[in-house]
Protein backbone atom coordinates (compact mmCIF):
# COMPACT_ATOMS: atom_id res chain seq x y z
CA UNK A 1 0.00 0.00 0.00
CA UNK A 2 1.28 3.64 -1.17
CA UNK A 3 0.92 4.95 2.70
CA UNK A 4 2.56 8.76 1.20
CA UNK A 5 -1.08 8.60 -1.21
CA UNK A 6 -2.89 7.79 1.43
CA UNK A 7 -1.50 10.44 3.83
CA UNK A 8 -1.29 12.99 0.74
CA UNK A 9 -5.37 12.33 1.29
CA UNK A 10 -5.10 13.80 4.97
CA UNK A 11 -5.54 17.49 4.67
CA UNK A 12 -8.67 17.04 1.91
CA UNK A 13 -10.61 14.54 4.24
CA UNK A 14 -9.91 17.13 7.09
CA UNK A 15 -10.80 19.89 5.22
CA UNK A 16 -14.51 18.50 3.92
CA UNK A 17 -15.00 17.51 7.35
CA UNK A 18 -14.50 20.89 8.69
CA UNK A 19 -16.56 22.31 6.12
CA UNK A 20 -19.72 20.13 7.01
CA UNK A 21 -19.21 22.19 9.86
CA UNK A 22 -17.92 19.64 12.57
CA UNK A 23 -15.42 20.91 14.98
CA UNK A 24 -11.57 21.20 13.87
CA UNK A 25 -10.22 18.87 16.96
CA UNK A 26 -12.87 16.16 16.17
CA UNK A 27 -12.50 16.07 12.78
CA UNK A 28 -8.93 15.87 13.06
CA UNK A 29 -9.38 13.28 15.59
CA UNK A 30 -12.21 11.23 13.43
CA UNK A 31 -9.45 11.36 10.37
CA UNK A 32 -6.80 9.74 12.48
CA UNK A 33 -8.98 6.57 13.09
CA UNK A 34 -9.55 6.37 9.23
CA UNK A 35 -6.03 6.48 8.32
CA UNK A 36 -5.21 3.40 10.51
CA UNK A 37 -8.25 1.88 9.17
CA UNK A 38 -7.26 2.44 5.53
CA UNK A 39 -3.79 1.12 6.80
CA UNK A 40 -5.36 -2.33 8.08
CA UNK A 41 -8.18 -2.79 5.20
CA UNK A 42 -6.66 -1.37 1.91
CA UNK A 43 -3.39 -3.78 1.70
CA UNK A 44 -6.41 -6.71 0.74
CA UNK A 45 -9.54 -4.37 0.00
CA UNK A 46 -8.32 -1.43 -1.82
CA UNK A 47 -10.62 0.76 -2.40
CA UNK A 48 -11.84 2.38 -6.45
CA UNK A 49 -12.05 6.06 -4.79
CA UNK A 50 -9.51 6.37 -2.34
CA UNK A 51 -10.35 9.87 -0.83
CA UNK A 52 -14.42 8.85 -0.67
CA UNK A 53 -13.20 5.68 1.11
CA UNK A 54 -11.34 7.97 3.87
CA UNK A 55 -14.43 10.69 3.78
CA UNK A 56 -17.30 8.10 4.23
CA UNK A 57 -14.77 6.26 7.22
CA UNK A 58 -13.84 9.61 8.57
CA UNK A 59 -17.32 10.69 9.13
CA UNK A 60 -18.66 7.68 10.50
CA UNK A 61 -16.19 7.92 13.08
CA UNK A 62 -16.55 11.40 13.82
CA UNK A 63 -20.96 10.20 13.98
CA UNK A 64 -19.89 7.28 16.25
CA UNK A 65 -18.04 9.77 18.50
CA UNK A 66 -20.65 12.54 18.37
CA UNK A 67 -23.62 9.95 19.27
CA UNK A 68 -21.63 8.71 22.18
CA UNK A 69 -20.77 12.69 23.26
CA UNK A 70 -24.36 13.16 22.81
CA UNK A 71 -26.11 10.44 24.44
CA UNK A 72 -23.41 11.76 27.59
CA UNK A 73 -24.43 15.32 27.54
CA UNK A 74 -28.20 14.75 26.53
CA UNK A 75 -27.61 17.02 23.26
CA UNK A 76 -29.37 14.96 20.51
CA UNK A 77 -29.99 17.56 18.28
CA UNK A 78 -26.37 17.57 17.09
CA UNK A 79 -26.30 15.01 14.89
CA UNK A 80 -29.15 13.64 13.06
CA UNK A 81 -28.40 12.23 9.90
CA UNK A 82 -25.60 12.31 7.41
CA UNK A 83 -25.09 15.63 5.09
CA UNK A 84 -25.43 15.66 1.55
CA UNK A 85 -22.13 14.86 0.18
CA UNK A 86 -19.84 17.86 0.40
CA UNK A 87 -18.07 19.17 -2.37
CA UNK A 88 -15.19 18.00 -3.99
CA UNK A 89 -12.45 19.52 -2.11
CA UNK A 90 -10.67 22.04 -2.97
CA UNK A 91 -7.08 23.99 -2.69
CA UNK A 92 -8.47 26.26 -0.19
CA UNK A 93 -9.21 23.96 2.45
CA UNK A 94 -5.56 22.04 2.42
CA UNK A 95 -4.39 26.01 2.61
CA UNK A 96 -6.57 27.02 5.23
CA UNK A 97 -5.33 23.09 7.18
CA UNK A 98 -1.90 24.68 6.26
CA UNK A 99 -2.75 28.17 7.92
CA UNK A 100 -4.41 26.67 10.78
CA UNK A 101 -1.56 24.32 12.18
CA UNK A 102 0.91 27.14 11.81
CA UNK A 103 -1.02 29.56 13.80
CA UNK A 104 1.01 32.18 15.53
CA UNK A 105 -1.00 31.32 18.98
CA UNK A 106 1.04 28.14 18.52
CA UNK A 107 4.34 27.52 19.82
CA UNK A 108 6.81 26.52 16.97
CA UNK A 109 6.78 22.87 18.48
CA UNK A 110 3.18 22.49 18.79
CA UNK A 111 2.66 23.88 14.94
CA UNK A 112 5.26 21.28 14.28
CA UNK A 113 3.58 18.56 15.92
CA UNK A 114 0.03 19.47 14.43
CA UNK A 115 1.32 20.06 10.90
CA UNK A 116 2.59 16.63 11.04
CA UNK A 117 -0.27 14.90 12.20
CA UNK A 118 -3.37 17.16 10.60
CA UNK A 119 -1.26 17.88 7.46
CA UNK A 120 0.99 15.32 6.81
CA UNK A 121 -1.07 12.76 8.00
CA UNK A 122 1.50 10.66 10.51
CA UNK A 123 0.11 9.02 13.98
CA UNK A 124 1.35 10.36 16.91
CA UNK A 125 3.37 7.62 17.47
CA UNK A 126 5.74 8.37 14.34
CA UNK A 127 5.67 12.03 15.79
CA UNK A 128 6.53 11.08 19.14
CA UNK A 129 9.19 8.68 17.59
CA UNK A 130 10.72 11.34 15.39
CA UNK A 131 11.43 14.03 17.95
CA UNK A 132 12.37 11.64 20.51
CA UNK A 133 10.06 12.33 23.31
CA UNK A 134 7.63 9.45 24.60
CA UNK A 135 4.09 9.34 23.29
CA UNK A 136 1.98 10.14 25.64
CA UNK A 137 3.98 13.01 25.87
CA UNK A 138 3.82 13.96 22.20
CA UNK A 139 -0.04 13.18 21.97
CA UNK A 140 -0.51 15.93 24.71
CA UNK A 141 1.47 18.21 22.87
CA UNK A 142 -0.70 17.47 19.68
CA UNK A 143 -4.09 17.94 22.07
CA UNK A 144 -3.16 21.32 23.31
CA UNK A 145 -2.61 22.42 20.36
CA UNK A 146 -6.09 21.41 19.22
CA UNK A 147 -7.49 22.94 21.45
CA UNK A 148 -5.73 26.48 20.76
CA UNK A 149 -6.80 26.88 17.33
CA UNK A 150 -10.07 24.81 17.99
CA UNK A 151 -12.21 28.13 18.03
CA UNK A 152 -10.49 30.15 15.18
CA UNK A 153 -12.17 30.18 12.04
CA UNK A 154 -10.95 28.71 8.94
CA UNK A 155 -12.31 30.77 6.75
CA UNK A 156 -9.62 33.78 7.36
CA UNK A 157 -6.18 34.02 5.17
CA UNK A 158 -3.29 33.59 7.10
CA UNK A 159 0.44 34.76 6.26
CA UNK A 160 2.18 32.30 4.51
CA UNK A 161 5.54 33.49 6.15
CA UNK A 162 4.27 31.34 9.50
CA UNK A 163 3.61 28.42 7.42
CA UNK A 164 7.34 28.68 5.72
CA UNK A 165 8.89 28.66 9.11
CA UNK A 166 7.08 26.06 9.98
CA UNK A 167 8.04 23.60 7.50
CA UNK A 168 11.37 24.44 7.64
CA UNK A 169 11.77 23.34 10.95
CA UNK A 170 10.52 20.08 10.22
CA UNK A 171 13.18 19.86 7.57
CA UNK A 172 16.19 21.15 9.57
CA UNK A 173 15.35 18.56 12.49
CA UNK A 174 16.80 16.08 9.71
CA UNK A 175 15.52 12.36 10.64
CA UNK A 176 15.61 9.90 13.29
CA UNK A 177 13.69 6.37 13.83
CA UNK A 178 11.76 5.47 10.93
CA UNK A 179 10.60 8.59 9.68
CA UNK A 180 12.32 10.72 7.68
CA UNK A 181 11.49 14.38 8.56
CA UNK A 182 13.35 16.08 5.76
CA UNK A 183 11.37 14.14 3.23
CA UNK A 184 7.91 14.27 4.37
CA UNK A 185 8.75 18.69 4.61
CA UNK A 186 10.11 18.27 0.95
CA UNK A 187 6.44 16.47 0.56
CA UNK A 188 4.46 19.30 2.29
CA UNK A 189 5.88 22.28 0.63
CA UNK A 190 5.56 20.47 -2.98
CA UNK A 191 1.84 19.95 -1.66
CA UNK A 192 1.75 23.98 -0.70
CA UNK A 193 3.13 24.71 -3.57
CA UNK A 194 0.38 23.18 -5.49
CA UNK A 195 -1.90 25.16 -3.08
CA UNK A 196 -0.68 28.88 -3.30
CA UNK A 197 1.77 30.30 -6.06
CA UNK A 198 4.15 32.21 -3.86
CA UNK A 199 7.84 32.88 -4.46
CA UNK A 200 9.05 32.12 -1.36
CA UNK A 201 7.25 28.90 -1.32
CA UNK A 202 8.77 27.97 -4.40
CA UNK A 203 12.30 29.38 -2.92
CA UNK A 204 12.01 27.22 0.55
CA UNK A 205 11.62 24.32 -1.96
CA UNK A 206 13.68 24.85 -4.36
CA UNK A 207 16.30 25.49 -0.30
CA UNK A 208 14.89 22.15 0.54
CA UNK A 209 15.67 19.98 -2.82
CA UNK A 210 19.31 21.44 -2.80
CA UNK A 211 19.84 20.83 0.48
CA UNK A 212 18.52 17.21 0.58
CA UNK A 213 20.54 16.53 -2.73
CA UNK A 214 24.00 16.44 -0.74
CA UNK A 215 22.31 13.89 1.74
CA UNK A 216 24.20 10.81 0.67
CA UNK A 217 27.37 12.67 0.71
CA UNK A 218 26.83 14.61 3.94
CA UNK A 219 28.41 11.58 6.41
CA UNK A 220 30.96 9.44 5.87
CA UNK A 221 30.16 5.31 6.29
CA UNK A 222 30.98 5.56 9.76
CA UNK A 223 28.34 8.30 10.63
CA UNK A 224 31.11 11.56 10.65
CA UNK A 225 30.31 14.85 9.16
CA UNK A 226 31.97 15.46 5.72
CA UNK A 227 32.38 19.27 5.00
CA UNK A 228 30.92 20.64 1.74
CA UNK A 229 34.42 20.81 0.64
CA UNK A 230 35.23 17.31 0.95
CA UNK A 231 31.72 15.77 -0.03
CA UNK A 232 32.44 13.57 -2.92
CA UNK A 233 29.99 15.37 -5.29
CA UNK A 234 28.79 12.12 -7.77
CA UNK A 235 26.96 11.25 -4.80
CA UNK A 236 24.62 14.42 -4.82
CA UNK A 237 21.38 14.07 -6.20
CA UNK A 238 21.50 15.73 -9.86
CA UNK A 239 17.74 15.11 -10.18
CA UNK A 240 16.70 16.98 -7.06
CA UNK A 241 18.56 19.37 -7.76
CA UNK A 242 18.01 19.92 -11.32
CA UNK A 243 14.87 20.21 -9.83
CA UNK A 244 15.51 22.80 -7.12
CA UNK A 245 17.35 24.87 -9.92
CA UNK A 246 14.39 24.83 -12.47
CA UNK A 247 11.95 25.99 -8.92
CA UNK A 248 13.89 28.87 -8.27
CA UNK A 249 14.99 30.30 -11.73
CA UNK A 250 11.36 30.28 -11.79
CA UNK A 251 10.76 32.09 -9.19
CA UNK A 252 13.59 34.82 -8.94
CA UNK A 253 12.30 37.11 -12.33
CA UNK A 254 9.05 37.52 -10.27
CA UNK A 255 11.25 40.28 -8.19
CA UNK A 256 9.92 39.39 -5.04
CA UNK A 257 12.97 38.43 -3.43
CA UNK A 258 12.61 36.52 -0.03
CA UNK A 259 15.32 34.93 2.14
CA UNK A 260 14.58 31.50 1.22
CA UNK A 261 15.10 32.25 -2.46
CA UNK A 262 18.02 33.51 -1.39
CA UNK A 263 19.30 30.88 0.78
CA UNK A 264 18.40 28.98 -2.47
CA UNK A 265 20.42 30.51 -4.76
CA UNK A 266 23.50 30.36 -2.52
CA UNK A 267 22.89 26.38 -2.52
CA UNK A 268 22.60 26.26 -6.22
CA UNK A 269 25.41 28.01 -6.67
CA UNK A 270 27.40 25.24 -4.71
CA UNK A 271 25.30 23.04 -6.45
CA UNK A 272 26.74 24.52 -9.50
CA UNK A 273 30.29 23.88 -9.22
CA UNK A 274 32.12 20.80 -10.16
CA UNK A 275 34.46 20.73 -7.98
CA UNK A 276 34.92 23.17 -4.21
CA UNK A 277 37.65 25.05 -5.85
CA UNK A 278 35.19 25.87 -9.17
CA UNK A 279 33.04 27.35 -7.01
CA UNK A 280 31.71 31.09 -7.40
CA UNK A 281 32.17 32.69 -3.69
CA UNK A 282 32.10 36.00 -4.95
CA UNK A 283 28.45 35.21 -6.36
CA UNK A 284 28.02 33.69 -2.97
CA UNK A 285 28.99 36.94 -1.21
CA UNK A 286 27.06 39.37 -2.90
CA UNK A 287 23.91 36.52 -1.87
CA UNK A 288 24.92 36.40 1.07
CA UNK A 289 24.86 40.54 1.35
CA UNK A 290 21.38 40.44 0.00
CA UNK A 291 20.65 37.84 2.72
CA UNK A 292 21.55 40.30 5.36
CA UNK A 293 19.96 42.79 3.78
CA UNK A 294 16.45 41.13 3.78
CA UNK A 295 16.87 39.41 6.95
CA UNK A 296 19.12 41.47 9.49
CA UNK A 297 20.03 38.17 11.02
CA UNK A 298 23.68 37.93 12.37
CA UNK A 299 24.54 34.21 11.43
CA UNK A 300 24.18 35.48 7.98
CA UNK A 301 27.06 37.34 8.43
CA UNK A 302 29.02 34.86 10.29
CA UNK A 303 28.40 33.09 7.61
CA UNK A 304 29.16 35.83 4.69
CA UNK A 305 32.99 35.55 6.79
CA UNK A 306 33.66 32.18 5.57
CA UNK A 307 32.78 33.22 1.58
CA UNK A 308 34.60 36.11 2.35
CA UNK A 309 37.80 34.27 2.74
CA UNK A 310 37.17 32.03 0.28
CA UNK A 311 36.44 34.94 -2.29
CA UNK A 312 38.99 37.37 -1.33
CA UNK A 313 41.47 35.30 1.12
CA UNK A 314 41.50 34.31 4.79
CA UNK A 315 42.93 37.50 6.01
CA UNK A 316 39.41 39.28 4.11
CA UNK A 317 37.59 36.52 6.10
CA UNK A 318 39.12 37.35 9.24
CA UNK A 319 38.70 40.88 8.48
CA UNK A 320 34.93 40.30 7.84
CA UNK A 321 34.32 37.55 10.78
CA UNK A 322 35.63 40.68 13.50
CA UNK A 323 32.54 42.23 12.54
CA UNK A 324 30.47 39.67 13.92
CA UNK A 325 29.27 38.92 17.62
CA UNK A 326 31.79 36.39 18.91
CA UNK A 327 28.98 34.80 21.11
CA UNK A 328 27.71 33.59 17.94
CA UNK A 329 27.05 29.54 17.72
CA UNK A 330 29.45 28.15 15.57
CA UNK A 331 31.79 31.85 15.45
CA UNK A 332 35.00 29.82 16.94
CA UNK A 333 34.79 26.74 14.29
CA UNK A 334 34.47 29.49 11.60
CA UNK A 335 37.66 31.43 13.57
CA UNK A 336 39.35 28.04 13.26
CA UNK A 337 38.67 27.12 9.94
CA UNK A 338 39.95 30.95 8.47
CA UNK A 339 43.12 30.86 10.67
CA UNK A 340 44.19 27.10 9.27
CA UNK A 341 43.54 28.77 5.53
CA UNK A 342 45.86 31.69 6.96
CA UNK A 343 48.80 29.00 7.58
CA UNK A 344 48.34 29.89 11.94
CA UNK A 345 48.15 26.12 12.49
CA UNK A 346 48.52 26.17 16.37
CA UNK A 347 46.12 29.22 16.55
CA UNK A 348 43.68 27.19 14.58
CA UNK A 349 44.15 23.68 16.48
CA UNK A 350 43.68 25.72 19.66
CA UNK A 351 39.90 27.04 18.16
CA UNK A 352 38.91 24.15 16.62
CA UNK A 353 39.20 22.26 20.44
CA UNK A 354 37.26 25.24 22.16
CA UNK A 355 34.71 25.20 19.39
CA UNK A 356 34.49 21.58 20.07
CA UNK A 357 33.51 22.62 23.75
CA UNK A 358 30.63 24.86 22.45
CA UNK A 359 29.59 21.97 19.91
CA UNK A 360 25.31 21.64 20.60
CA UNK A 361 25.67 18.24 18.87
CA UNK A 362 27.78 15.41 19.08
CA UNK A 363 28.34 14.83 14.98
CA UNK A 364 29.55 18.69 14.88
CA UNK A 365 32.04 18.00 18.52
CA UNK A 366 33.21 14.76 16.95
CA UNK A 367 34.02 16.80 13.51
CA UNK A 368 35.45 19.83 15.18
CA UNK A 369 37.80 17.77 17.59
CA UNK A 370 39.01 15.79 14.78
CA UNK A 371 39.69 18.94 13.10
CA UNK A 372 42.06 19.80 15.79
CA UNK A 373 43.16 16.39 16.02
CA UNK A 374 44.43 16.51 12.75
CA UNK A 375 46.58 19.81 12.79
CA UNK A 376 47.94 18.91 16.28
CA UNK A 377 49.14 15.89 14.44
CA UNK A 378 50.35 17.99 11.78
CA UNK A 379 52.56 19.86 14.11
CA UNK A 380 53.94 17.07 15.40
CA UNK A 381 55.73 16.22 12.31
CA UNK B 1 15.94 -6.45 35.99
CA UNK B 2 17.40 -4.10 37.16
CA UNK B 3 18.30 -0.32 35.91
CA UNK B 4 22.14 1.03 36.37
CA UNK B 5 22.98 4.84 35.69
CA UNK B 6 26.66 4.80 34.32
CA UNK B 7 27.93 8.20 34.56
CA UNK B 8 30.87 9.85 32.31
CA UNK B 9 32.52 12.43 34.08
CA UNK B 10 34.42 15.63 32.29
CA UNK B 11 36.28 16.31 35.73
CA UNK B 12 35.22 14.85 39.18
CA UNK B 13 36.36 11.15 38.43
CA UNK B 14 39.84 9.75 39.52
CA UNK B 15 42.40 10.50 36.96
CA UNK B 16 41.82 7.90 33.88
CA UNK B 17 44.96 5.67 33.14
CA UNK B 18 45.76 7.09 29.94
CA UNK B 19 44.65 10.53 30.64
CA UNK B 20 45.28 12.61 27.09
CA UNK B 21 43.03 15.14 25.82
CA UNK B 22 41.03 13.91 22.77
CA UNK B 23 42.62 16.79 20.35
CA UNK B 24 46.11 15.55 20.90
CA UNK B 25 45.02 12.18 19.19
CA UNK B 26 45.28 11.03 16.00
CA UNK B 27 42.30 11.61 13.87
CA UNK B 28 42.43 7.54 13.64
CA UNK B 29 42.12 7.10 17.60
CA UNK B 30 39.50 9.17 17.50
CA UNK B 31 37.16 7.29 14.79
CA UNK B 32 38.33 3.80 16.69
CA UNK B 33 37.14 5.61 20.01
CA UNK B 34 34.26 6.46 18.64
CA UNK B 35 33.56 2.90 16.82
CA UNK B 36 33.95 0.92 19.93
CA UNK B 37 31.60 3.28 21.82
CA UNK B 38 28.66 2.73 19.01
CA UNK B 39 29.49 -0.74 18.90
CA UNK B 40 29.05 -1.48 22.56
CA UNK B 41 25.75 0.85 22.47
CA UNK B 42 25.04 -1.12 19.35
CA UNK B 43 25.82 -4.58 21.59
CA UNK B 44 23.57 -3.58 24.28
CA UNK B 45 20.58 -3.14 22.14
CA UNK B 46 20.98 -6.45 20.59
CA UNK B 47 21.36 -8.11 24.28
CA UNK B 48 18.17 -6.27 24.97
CA UNK B 49 20.14 -4.28 28.13
CA UNK B 50 20.20 -1.14 26.58
CA UNK B 51 17.54 1.84 27.49
CA UNK B 52 19.06 5.10 26.66
CA UNK B 53 22.33 7.28 25.77
CA UNK B 54 23.28 11.08 26.10
CA UNK B 55 25.80 13.58 26.14
CA UNK B 56 25.95 16.56 27.97
CA UNK B 57 27.31 20.13 26.74
CA UNK B 58 30.06 20.99 29.19
CA UNK B 59 28.85 24.30 30.38
CA UNK B 60 25.32 24.71 32.69
CA UNK B 61 23.48 26.56 34.82
CA UNK B 62 22.60 26.70 37.87
CA UNK B 63 19.03 27.95 38.98
CA UNK B 64 16.94 28.64 41.81
CA UNK B 65 13.34 29.85 43.20
CA UNK B 66 13.67 33.50 44.29
CA UNK B 67 10.02 34.32 46.05
CA UNK B 68 6.96 34.85 44.85
CA UNK B 69 6.73 37.12 41.70
CA UNK B 70 10.59 36.88 40.83
CA UNK B 71 12.30 35.66 38.50
CA UNK B 72 14.30 32.40 39.07
CA UNK B 73 17.81 33.04 40.41
CA UNK B 74 20.56 31.74 38.14
CA UNK B 75 24.32 31.47 38.76
CA UNK B 76 27.23 29.96 36.94
CA UNK B 77 28.77 28.55 34.83
CA UNK B 78 31.39 27.80 37.23
CA UNK B 79 34.74 26.73 35.56
CA UNK B 80 35.84 25.06 39.26
CA UNK B 81 32.77 22.86 39.09
CA UNK B 82 34.83 19.69 40.87
CA UNK B 83 32.40 17.70 39.67
CA UNK B 84 31.07 17.77 35.66
CA UNK B 85 28.68 15.21 33.95
CA UNK B 86 29.65 14.54 30.78
CA UNK B 87 26.52 12.11 30.07
CA UNK B 88 25.46 8.50 30.89
CA UNK B 89 23.83 5.42 29.39
CA UNK B 90 21.27 3.30 31.01
CA UNK B 91 21.34 0.19 31.54
CA UNK B 92 18.50 -2.76 32.27
CA UNK B 93 20.13 -5.94 33.55
CA UNK B 94 19.55 -8.84 35.72
CA UNK B 95 22.89 -8.22 38.42
CA UNK B 96 25.28 -5.76 39.75
CA UNK B 97 27.66 -7.61 38.59
CA UNK B 98 26.24 -7.62 35.16
CA UNK B 99 26.22 -4.17 35.22
CA UNK B 100 29.72 -4.19 36.83
CA UNK B 101 31.11 -6.05 33.64
CA UNK B 102 29.46 -3.46 31.44
CA UNK B 103 30.80 -0.53 32.50
CA UNK B 104 34.33 -1.95 32.28
CA UNK B 105 33.86 -2.88 29.28
CA UNK B 106 32.65 0.72 28.53
CA UNK B 107 36.13 2.22 30.37
CA UNK B 108 38.30 -0.01 28.13
CA UNK B 109 37.41 2.19 24.88
CA UNK B 110 40.41 2.69 23.06
CA UNK B 111 42.26 6.21 23.34
CA UNK B 112 45.81 7.94 22.57
CA UNK B 113 47.94 5.09 21.13
CA UNK B 114 45.33 3.10 20.84
CA UNK B 115 45.22 2.06 24.21
CA UNK B 116 42.50 1.77 26.58
CA UNK B 117 41.28 4.52 28.70
CA UNK B 118 40.84 2.89 31.80
CA UNK B 119 38.24 5.69 32.44
CA UNK B 120 36.39 5.99 35.55
CA UNK B 121 32.87 5.32 35.66
CA UNK B 122 30.24 5.80 38.16
CA UNK B 123 27.91 3.22 38.74
CA UNK B 124 24.98 4.36 40.09
CA UNK B 125 21.39 1.81 40.54
CA UNK B 126 18.37 3.79 40.21
CA UNK B 127 15.89 3.46 43.08
CA UNK B 128 13.06 0.78 41.53
CA UNK B 129 9.03 0.91 42.45
CA UNK B 130 8.47 -1.43 45.42
CA UNK B 131 7.39 -4.91 44.70
CA UNK B 132 4.26 -6.33 45.13
CA UNK B 133 5.04 -9.06 46.99
CA UNK B 134 7.10 -8.13 50.18
CA UNK B 135 6.25 -10.95 52.79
Amino acid sequence: MDETLLRSLTPSVLGILVRRGVDFAAAEDAVQDALVEAVRVWPADPPRDPLGWLTTVAWRRFLDAARADTARRRREDLVEEEPEPGPAPTVDDTLQLYFLCAHPSLTPSSAVALTLRAVGGLTTRQIAHAYLVPEATMAQRISRAKRTVSGLRLDRPGDVATVLRVLYLVFNEGYSGDVDLAAEAIRLTRQLAVTIDHPEVAGLLALMLLHHARRAARTAPDGSLVPLAEQDRSRWDTRSIAEGVEILQAALPRDQLGEFQAQAAIAALHADAPTAAETDWVQIVEWYDELARLTGNPIVRLNRAVAVGEADGPRAGLRALAAVDDALPRYTAVAAYLHERDGALATAARLYAEAAQQATNLAEREHLTRQAARLNALRRR
Amino acid sequence: MAKYLLLKHYRGAPTAVNDVPMDQWTPAEISAHIQYMRDFAARLEGTGEFVDAQALAPEGTFVRYDGEGRPPVTDGPFVETKDLIAGWMVIDVDSHDRAVELAGELSAAPGAGGKSIHEWLELRPFLSEPPTITE
